[in-house]
C-alpha cells in the first residue's frame, strides 16, 4: 500500500516514523505535525490561562494586592499574544494538518518539509516571545496592538518582541501557502470545490487571509524598530511621522487577524453540528460565499478600531456602514446552523454541546460588535470592559469553545479510543457556566466606565470585578479537566474500541470517517472515489 | 491530478530544523547587539552561517531529487504554487511601505501643516511648519553637517541620473531573463547560459550603482535615515528593494551554475521559473519606486 507513495524514499525498510524523540524533530508526516502543533498549542492554552488568573487575581478587588501596575500591564499583554499566536492560531494550524488531507482525500500535505518548518517556526518565535519575560525592563506592556509612542518605551525585550512577529510570520505564511497548495493540487479527483467540507473551505479562505495580512503585520512592526533604532521617525510627528499610521497597518493586519482565529472556528462547527442534527448542513453553498463575503468586508473595516483617534467625518462614516455589513454574512451563518438544527434527530453528545454554546454565545459577541459599530455609540463603550467583553465572547465561548468540541469530535478518530462523556459533559457545564460568570459582568463594568487594561479601579466597579473573577477561576479550573480527557483518552479512554465512523452514520458526512480508527501513517495512498454527500 | 499515487512525500527532513535554529540565532544575535550587547553580532554571523549552510543543503537536495526524476507534474505544481504565494506575500509587504508613503504624503503631513479641520494643529504643535513634500518634518530632523552640527537641510535624489539609469539596468535585465528562458524551451544551453550571465551581471550592476547613490545621500545630500519621514521612507522602499534585488541576483546565480551542470528540461524546470518570476515581480516593485519615489 504505502509503497506507492513511498516508491522513491531512500529508507525502504521504514515507511513509518523515525524513533524516539527524532521522530517528532524531523517528521514530515501531516499527523504528526498536526499532533506537535496541537500539543503546543494546548501548553500554550495553559501558559496564557495562567497570565490571566494573574490579572483577575489582581482584579479581584479594587486597590493593588499582588503585582507592580508595570508587570500586570506586561501580562494583559503577553496573555493575549500567546493566546492569540501561540494558542488559537497554531490550534487550528493543527487541526488543519491532522484533518485536510483526510478531509479531500490526499496521502498528505502538499509541501511537506515546509510543513515542518512551519511547526518550528512557531516555537522559535514563541520561544523569543517567552524570553521577554525576564528581561530587564519587563516584557512588553503596551498591550498587544504595540503602539507607538508607549512600546518604544519598553526596555530590553523590544527586539526580541518584534523578532518574535517575524518568526510568527514567516510561520504562518508558510503553513498558509501548503494549505492552500494542499487544497487547490492534492483533492482526489471526485472531491471538487463545491462538493469540499466546510472545515477545508473555511480554511483555505483563511489562509488567503494569513498570506495578505502577516507581511503587513511585519512592516509595522520593522518600522517601530527603525525608529527606536535606526532614527527613522514613521511614527512621530517631529520628522513629519504619525503614530495614527501604525494604528492603520496594525489594525489593516489586526481585524482579518480575528478573523482568521474565527473563520476555521465556522467551518468546524459546520462539520459538527450536521453530525449530530443528523441532517446536512442547511445552505452549504451559502456558507461557502458568507465565508468568502466576510473574508472580503474584513479588509475593508479595520478603522472601526479607531472611532477615537479624529479620523475625518468621512471615514467615521465609512467605517460604521461598512462594519455593519458585516453582520449580514455572519447573519447566514448563524441561520444556518439554527436551520440545520431545526427538526433534526439531535443528540447532545459533549461536542454537540460545545457547538450549540457556540452558536448562541458567539452571536452575543456579534451583537456587542454591531454595538461598538455605530461610531457615535463607541465613543462610550471604546477601550472599556465593554470591548473585553465583545471579544472575549468572540474568542473564548466560541473559537476556544469550538476547539474543544473539535477535540472530542476528533480525538477518537485520531486514538481509536473513547474519551468519558461524563467528564466531558462535566466540563462542558462548568465551562459554559462560568465563562457567562466570567464576561457578563464586563459589560457592565464597561458600560459604566471601567477602562480596560488598569490594575487597579474604583469602589464602585469592585462587585462585578469580583463576581468576574469568580468565574474566571471556575473557568480556568475547569479546563483541567479537558486536560485530563485529553491525556486519558489517548491512554485508552473508557476501553471501548471506537469504529471507523465514531459517531451514527458520520461516514455519510465526511471522507475521514471511511477511515480506520486510528486512521494509518500515509492517509490515502489511492485516492477515494466515493465522496460523501451529506455535508451539502 | 491522474499523477496521484506518484506524489512525492519525504520521509525525513532535517534542513527546517537547522535552517530555524539558524535563523533563531541570528535574530536574537541582532535583538541583543541592539539592546548593546557585546556577544550579539558572535550570534549573529553564527546564526547565519547555519543558515546559509541550511539553504546551500536543503536546495542541493532538491536539485538532486529534481534531476533524478522524483517530482512529477503534480509535485511542479504544488511547487509553483507556492512560489506564487510567497511573492504574492512580498507584494504585501511592500504595499506597507509604498502605504506609508502614501498616508504620509497626502494625509499626515498635509494635516500637520493645518489642512481641513487641522487648524488648531499646527497652530499650537508647530505652528511655523509648511507642509510641503519632500520634508524631514517640523523639527527638520538630519541633514547635512556643517561643522559637526546638523543644519536640517537636505537634497532629494534626482530621478533622470543614476535611477534612470538603473530602471533600464533592471528592464534589461527582465529582457535577458526572458530571452535565458526561451533559449532553455529551445534546448539552447548556450541561450540560456549567456541569458542568466547578463541577467545576473546587470543585477549586481544595478545593486552596485544603488550603493553609490547611498553614499552621494549620506555624504553630500545630507538625506539619511534620520531626515524626517521622506528619508524614512525613501530608505526604507529603496533598501528593501535593493535587499530583494540582491537575493535575486543570488538566486539566478545558483541557477546559472545549475544551467551550466546542464541541470533543467524544457519540460522541467521549476528552480529556472521561480528565479524568473521573483525577478520580474523585483523589476515591477522598481518600476513603482522610480515613479512615487523618484518621479513624483
Ligand atoms: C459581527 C461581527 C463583529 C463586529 C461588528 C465587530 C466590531 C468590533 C468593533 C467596532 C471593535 C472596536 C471596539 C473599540 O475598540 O471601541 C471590535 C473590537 C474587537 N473585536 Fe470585534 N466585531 C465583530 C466580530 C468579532 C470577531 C468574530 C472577533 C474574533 C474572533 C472579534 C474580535 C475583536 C477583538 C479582539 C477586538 C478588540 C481589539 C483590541 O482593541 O484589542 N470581533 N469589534
Ligand atoms: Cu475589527
Amino acid at each position: 500500500m504505502s509503497a506507492v507513495v513511498a516508491e522513491h524514499d531512500h529508507d525502504h525498510h521504514d515507511h513509518g516514523p523515525a524513533g524516539g524523540i527524532k521522530r517528532w524533530i524531523v517528521t514530515t508526516n501531516h499527523k504528526d505535525i498536526g499532533t506537535l502543533y496541537l500539543v503546543f498549542a494546548l501548553a500554550m492554552f495553559f501558559v496564557g490561562g495562567a497570565m490571566a488568573m494573574v490579572i483577575r487575581a489582581e482584579l479581584f478587588e479594587p486597590g493593588m494586592q499582588f503585582v507592580q501596575p508595570q508587570f500586570f500591564n506586561s501580562m494583559t499583554t503577553m496573555h493575549a499574544l500567546v493566546m492569540v499566536f501561540g494558542a488559537v492560531m497554531p490550534a487550528f494550524v493543527g487541526l488543519a494538518n491532522w484533518m485536510i488531507p483526510m478531509m479531500i482525500g490526499a496521502p498528505d500535505m502538499a509541501l511537506p518539509r515546509l510543513n515542518n518548518m512551519s511547526f518550528w517556526m512557531l516555537v522559535a518565535g514563541i520561544s523569543l516571545l517567552a524570553s521577554t519575560l525576564v528581561m530587564e525592563g519587563g516584557a512588553p506592556a503596551s498591550g498587544w496592538t504595540l503602539y507607538p509612542p508607549l512600546v518604544l518605551q519598553t526596555g530590553k525585550a523590544l527586539p526580541f518582541a518584534i523578532f518574535s512577529v517575524h518568526l510568527l510570520g514567516i510561520s504562518s505564511i508558510m503553513g498558509a501557502i501548503n494549505i492552500i497548495a494542499t487544497v487547490f493540487n492534492m483533492r482526489a479527483p471526485a472531491m471538487t470545490l463545491m462538493k469540499m467540507p466546510l472545515f477545508v473551505w473555511t480554511w483555505l479562505i483563511t489562509a488567503f487571509l494569513l498570506i495578505a495580512i502577516m507581511p503587513v503585520f511585519a512592516g509595522a512592526v520593522t518600522m517601530l524598530l527603525t525608529d527606536k533604532f535606526f532614527e527613522t521617525s514613521f511614527f512621530d510627528a517631529a520628522g513629519g511621522g504619525d503614530p495614527v499610521l501604525y494604528q492603520h497597518i496594525f489594525w489593516f493586519f489586526g481585524h482579518p487577524e480575528v478573523y482568521v482565529m474565527i473563520l476555521p472556528t465556522f467551518g468546524v462547527a459546520s462539520t459538527i453540528i450536521p453530525v449530530f442534527a443528523r441532517k446536512p448542513l442547511f445552505g452549504y453553498s451559502s456558507m461557502v460565499y458568507a465565508t468568502a463575503s466576510i473574508a472580503f468586508l474584513s479588509f475593508i473595516v479595520w478603522a472601526h478600531h479607531m472611532f477615537l483617534v479624529g479620523m475625518p467625518m468621512a471615514g467615521e462614516l465609512y467605517f460604521m456602514y461598512a462594519t455593519m455589513l458585516i453582520a449580514i454574512p455572519t447573519g447566514v451563518k448563524v441561520f444556518n446552523w439554527t436551520a440545520t438544527m431545526w427538526k433534526g434527530s439531535l443528540t447532545f453528545e459533549t461536542p454537540m454541546l460545545f457547538s450549540i454554546a457556540f452558536v448562541v454565545l458567539f452571536t452575543m459577541g456579534g451583537f456587542t460588535g454591531l454595538m461598538m459599530a455605530i461610531a457615535p455609540a463607541d465613543f462610550q463603550y471604546h477601550d472599556t470592559y465593554f470591548i473585553v467583553a465583545h471579544f472575549h465572547y468572540t474568542l473564548v465561548p466560541a473559537s476556544i469553545f469550538i476547539l474543544m468540541a473539535a477535540g472530542y469530535f476528533w480525538l477518537p478518530k485520531w486514538t481509536g479510543h473513547m474519551y468519558n462523556e461524563k467528564i466531558g459533559k462535566l466540563h462542558f457545564w462548568l465551562s459554559a457556566v462560568s465563562v457567562n460568570i466570567l464576561f457578563f459582568p464586563q459589560h457592565f463594568l464597561g458600560l459604566a466606565g471601567m477602562p480596560r487594561r488598569i490594575p487597579d479601579y474604583a469602589v464602585q466597579f469592585a462587585d462585578w470585578n469580583m463576581i468576574s473573577s469568580i468565574g474566571g477561576f471556575i473557568f480556568g479550573a475547569s479546563q483541567l479537566l479537558f486536560l485530563y480527557i485529553v491525556v486519558d483518552t489517548i491512554k485508552g479512554g473508557t476501553g471501548e474500541k471506537v469504529t471507523d465512523e465514531v459517531w451514527e452514520d458520520a461516514s455519510k458526512h465526511g471522507l475521514e470517517w471511511t477511515l480506520p480508527s486510528p486512521p494509518p501513517y500515509h492517509t490515502f495512498t489511492t485516492p477515494p472515489t466515493a465522496i460523501p454527500t451529506e455535508h451539502f | 491530478m491522474s499523477t496521484h499515487n506518484s506524489y512525492y512525500i519525504p520521509n525525513k527532513a532535517t534542513w527546517p530544523i537547522v535552517g530555524t535554529v539558524g535563523l533563531f540565532c541570528l535574530l536574537a544575535g541582532f535583538a541583543n547587539y541592539l539592546n548593546g550587547s557585546a556577544i550579539g553580532v558572535t550570534w549573529m554571523i553564527l546564526g547565519l552561517g547555519v543558515f546559509v549552510i541550511m539553504l546551500a543543503g536543503w536546495f542541493t537536495l532538491q536539485a538532486i531529487e529534481s534531476e533524478s526524476g522524483m517530482y512529477n507534474t503534480q509535485v511542479g505544481i504544488s511547487y509553483r504554487m507556492g512560489m506564487m504565494w510567497f511573492i504574492f506575500s512580498e507584494i504585501m509587504f511592500f504595499a506597507v511601505f509604498f502605504g506609508t508613503l502614501w498616508y504620509t504624503r497626502n494625509l499626515s503631513v498635509p494635516w500637520l501643516g493645518g489642512e481641513g479641520t487641522n487648524a488648531a494643529t499646527r497652530e499650537f504643535l508647530w505652528p511655523t511648519f509648511d507642509a510641503i513634500w519632500p520634508t524631514n518634518g517640523p523639527a527638520h530632523l538630519g541633514g547635512k553637517i556643517v561643522d559637526g552640527k546638523s543644519t536640517g537641510e537636505f537634497e532629494t535624489m534626482h530621478a533622470w541620473g543614476i535611477p534612470f539609469l538603473n530602471t533600464l539596468i533592471l528592464l534589461t535585465s527582465g529582457v535577458t531573463c526572458t530571452w535565458a528562458h526561451h533559449g532553455l524551451l529551445a534546448k539552447n544551453r548556450d541561450q540560456l547560459i549567456k541569458g542568466l550571465i547578463a541577467t545576473v551581471v546587470l543585477g549586481f550592476l544595478f545593486v552596485s550603482f544603488q550603493a553609490f547613490e547611498y553614499h552621494e545621500a549620506y555624504t553630500e545630500m545630507g538625506l539619511t535615515l534620520g531626515s524626517g519621514i521622506y528619508g524614512s521612507t525613501f530608505f526604507m522602499l529603496t533598501g528593501f528593494h535593493g535587499l530583494h534585488v540582491c537575493i535575486g541576483a543570488i538566486i539566478l546565480s545558483v541557477v546559472l551554475f545549475r544551467s551550466w551542470k546542464g541541470h533543467f528540461q524544457p519540460e522541467n524546470h521549476f528552480a529556472f521559473e521561480a528565479a524568473a518570476w521573483y525577478w520580474h515581480f523585483v523589476d515591477v516593485v522598481w518600476l513603482g519606486l522610480f515613479i512615487f519615489v523618484y518621479i513624483m
